[in-house]
């Protein structure tokens, strides 16, 4: 029972780093329409950035902000790319951010070589109903609940987060009542690269990152993603944990190599069921 | 004030406004009329900023709203947010502004955009125009899948804007009837070239007018 409990935890602490991935890839597909392929990325340059600044012996709290900032640069930079050009297509900008993403790998590899790095995190375990904790899992449980509410608030109360909406839910007219929607999927691609970086700074503690892990972060995230629509950002959220949960166990009880199938095989399910489900909506543009 | 003068528009190869020279004096309101694809929307969108020039020149007075075709709301959020989007540009986000203008909005406030009937929905796209304050007001196809009696209440306070506030308004109407009832002087666009111009009165009395916008076609 206490095994059940502690695997439970840590699921839930992977599904949050999956979900603040996931939540970043929301954000730029709500704004833009993007689907961000770079988002993984983020993470693993926050991470890289946080085991880096510690290693040359700067303080924790101040090496986690400047590594979240720069994962919040690189998304701010992959935007420019991706979208900085007014006219260019989701779909051209989706390739783009594939690029980006490869591009990534030799940067990082120049800078931080091939080796996975680790970073220490909240040290020490706390025992829950019997069940011993890492207080590290703890950390990114509760950072992942305060990130998304704050999203929630700056989305649906703030007037910033309401243009950032528009410019998702109605392109052309949110260009008719003036807002710059370049400037505003700019802003979401650096809002993408802020949750990438959380959860690279978050996890990096718990399981070594190098320069490919982004490929599992994103093929995780995405899978939480497809079930929120790539749009719906509390669904994400639930299917983020789900995973988590269910790979989590799928280790503790010895089906750890099986992993990536899980995140894969539930994705497809989720875009089976869906393309069934939802007709192919194409908004109309001047 | 809207000053056009030989505009050209084109998509890609396409050439949609072809050497259009048009005048909206300040605090006059004029009509637009066409046949559907005539270029009217790309001349709106033109003078909303929203498309480049080929050549040509566009002047506006002030700042200048659109009520794009369609109403192009934002359908899931609520009357409310959508009024104070179209703030975006003047800073007024209260919408009391609208509800003061428009008070049938402030009964709205709360619904979903994209739930409305057709004829609220023109009334919040309406309302939002006016959050920018502007001094210019472009309306792409106001009665457009309206109900006359619709129509009629939304040309009241067009006309009600017009003239106790001086607002300056192009009309772009595929009703002529409505048109020449709301303003005094008309163009006229065919294939994206302005082939008439003048008092509505006198349009009113132009056969080739009166046959192709007043005649047996629906009104
Ligand atoms: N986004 C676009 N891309 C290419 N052609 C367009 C586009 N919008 C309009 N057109 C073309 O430009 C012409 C004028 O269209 P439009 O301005 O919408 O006319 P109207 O509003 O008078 O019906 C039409 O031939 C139309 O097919
Ligand atoms: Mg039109």
């Amino acid at each position: 029972m206490s095994a059940f409990l502690t695997y439970l935890l840590n699921g839930l602490a992977v599904g949050c780093a999956i979900a603040l991935i996931a939540g970043g890839l929301v954000v730029i597909h709500r704004v833009t329409g993007v689907v961000n392929f770079a988002q993984g990325t983020f993470a693993v340059v926050a991470g890289l950035c946080v085991s880096s600044l510690l290693g040359l012996g700067l303080p924790h709290g101040v090496s986690e902000v400047a590594a979240v900032l720069v994962a919040a640069l690189a998304g701010l930079l992959t935007g420019l790319a991706a979208v900085g050009r007014r006219g260019t297509t989701p779909l051209s900008s989706l390739i783009v951010t594939l690029g980006v993403g490869v591009l990534a790998y030799a940067v990082e590899i120049v800078l931080w070589g091939d080796q996975p790095r680790s970073a220490p995190g909240l040290a020490g375990a706390v025992t829950l109903a019997g069940a011993r904790i890492q207080t590290q899992h703890l950390l990114v449980i509760g950072v992942t609940a305060a990130v998304f509410a704050l999203l929630a608030l700056f989305f649906g109360r703030t007037y910033l987060g309401k243009a950032l909406t528009a410019c998702a839910s109605n392109p052309y007219a949110a260009r008719v009542v003036g807002i710059d929607t370049r400037l505003m999927g700019l802003l979401a691609f650096a809002l993408g690269g802020l949750l990438g970086g959380i959860a690279g700074v978050l996890v990096t503690p718990l399981r070594p990152i190098s320069f490919d892990t982004d490929v599992t972060l994103i093929v995780n995230a995405f899978a939480a993603a497809v079930f929120g629509a790539l749009t719906r950002p509390v669904v994400t959220l639930a299917g983020a944990l789900l995973l988590g949960v269910a790979e989590t166990m799928a280790a503790g009880y010895g089906y750890g190599s099986h992993q990536l199938e899980v995140a894969l095989g539930l994705m497809i399910v989720v875009m089976i069921v869906q393309a069934g489900r939802r007709p192919a909506i194409s908004q109309e543009q001047t | 004030m809207i000053g056009v003068r030989d505009l050209v528009v084109s998509y890609g190869t396409a050439t949609a406004l072809d050497h259009v020279t048009l005048t909206v004096e300040a605090g006059e309101m004029v009509a637009l009329l066409g046949p559907n694809g005539a270029g009217k929307s790309t001349l709106a969108n033109t003078l909303a900023g929203l498309l480049t020039p080929a050549s040509g020149t566009v002047e506006i007075g002030g700042r200048l709203a659109l009520i794009p075709e369609g109403r192009q709301l934002f359908p899931d959020m609520s009357v409310a947010d959508n009024l104070a989007l179209g703030g975006w540009r003047s800073g007024e986000r209260d919408p009391s502004y609208a509800y003061d203008l428009l008070p049938r909005l402030a009964e709205l406030s709360r619904r979903r955009a994209g739930v409305l009937s057709g004829g609220e929905q023109q009334m919040v796209a309406f309302g939002r125009a006016l959050m920018s304050r502007p001094a210019v007001l472009v309306v792409d196809e106001l009665s457009l899948g309206l109900a006359p009696n619709v129509t009629a209440d939304l040309a009241g306070h067009l006309a009600g804007l017009n003239r106790e506030r001086g607002l300056t308004v192009l009309l772009i109407e595929q009703n002529a009837r409505l048109a020449f009832d709301l303003c005094r002087r008309a163009y006229v666009l065919e294939s994206g070239r302005v082939v008439t111009e003048g008092e509505c009165a006198e349009l009113a009395g132009d056969p080739r007018v009166a046959g192709a916008y007043l005649g047996g076609a629906i009104t």
